[in-house]
């Protein structure tokens, strides 16, 4: 792996200007290869902040946790109808970005889901 | 230190209610002998399974509360595993998820018992009678003012 990364920067380097080696390290999408040197390049937008389609809109929805604003204490396997709403059609579990669920209800609801898996409440995959 | 258990299993369809109860029976003694305690046993009845189990596409949904240590659990779930009617089960530990749900409830009606004033002048008669006396000459004054 060494070997690779030495010896490609060598020769791209050598024919462009000296100077030029911190600017654009390479010409292929993969800049930081070379090490410490950053390009001034922005980040793409990965995912966008509220993880719209476009990415490039700012919070497009402030969904709110449904557990948060319920005050529902405890998520357990046994209730179907509540994890169902949480699971997509083929049985997979929904990403908290499109449900707006906060971060430990969406933990919570996992273990939920998999424990309903293993009990046959629920399908690990479903309409195949 | 007994640990409270939600144990739940799985029953072929086609057993009779007899021979469910005659299982639960069995199931209970077993926690019974080993000093634990059976606090709940709920049927939920005959529902359809997610995915095939053992060839089967219903079963007998049964819950059992159980608080005991945890070698009695094991002792129980390496019987449920023996029992050719029981096709699956589950055993979910509760004690800290029902700690953590008591401490939460506790958390939120304190809070609530704060902010409903009468509750609140009713304990402590004093402090709001001290509050209301500066008061009331302030406000024969502004309206003179």
């Amino acid at each position: 792996m060494a070997e690779e990364i030495n010896t490609p920067a060598a020769p791209t380097a050598a024919p462009t200007q000296p100077a030029a080696r911190t600017d654009r390290p390479a010409r292929t999408d993969r800049p930081e290869r070379s090490g410490g040197d950053r390009p001034p390049r922005s980040p793409r937008p990965a995912g966008g902040p509220g993880g719209g389609p476009g990415g490039r809109k700012f919070f497009r929805r402030k969904k709110v946790c449904k557990f948060c604003t319920e005050k529902i204490d405890a998520i357990s396997y046994r209730d179907v109808r509540l994890l169902q709403g949480f699971v997509a059609e083929r049985g997979k579990i929904v990403p908290r970005r499109l449900t707006g669920v906060c971060t430990t209800h969406q933990r919570q609801l996992t273990v939920a889901i998999k424990q309903a898996r293993n009990i046959a409440l629920l399908p690990f995959a479903a309409r195949f | 230190m007994n640990r409270i258990y939600e144990v739940m299993f799985i029953v072929r369809p086609d057993a009779t209610e007899e021979d469910v109860d005659k299982l639960i029976e069995g199931f209970s003694s077993v926690v019974t002998h080993a000093k634990g305690e059976v606090t709940a046993v709920e049927k939920m009845g005959r529902r359809r399974l997610a995915y095939t189990v053992r060839k089967q596409n219903d079963g007998l949904f049964v819950l059992l509360t159980v608080s005991a240590e945890g070698a009695v659990v094991t002792e129980l779930e390496r019987r449920l595993r023996v029992t050719e009617a029981v096709i699956k089960f589950i055993t979910v530990r509760m004690d800290e998820e029902l700690k953590r749900q008591a401490k939460k409830k506790a958390l939120r009606d304190s809070r609530v018992k704060r902010s409903a004033q009468p509750t609140y002048a009713a304990e402590a008669p004093a402090t709001p009678a001290a509050v209301a006396e500066p008061l009331a000459p302030i406000t024969p004054a502004d309206a003179a003012v």
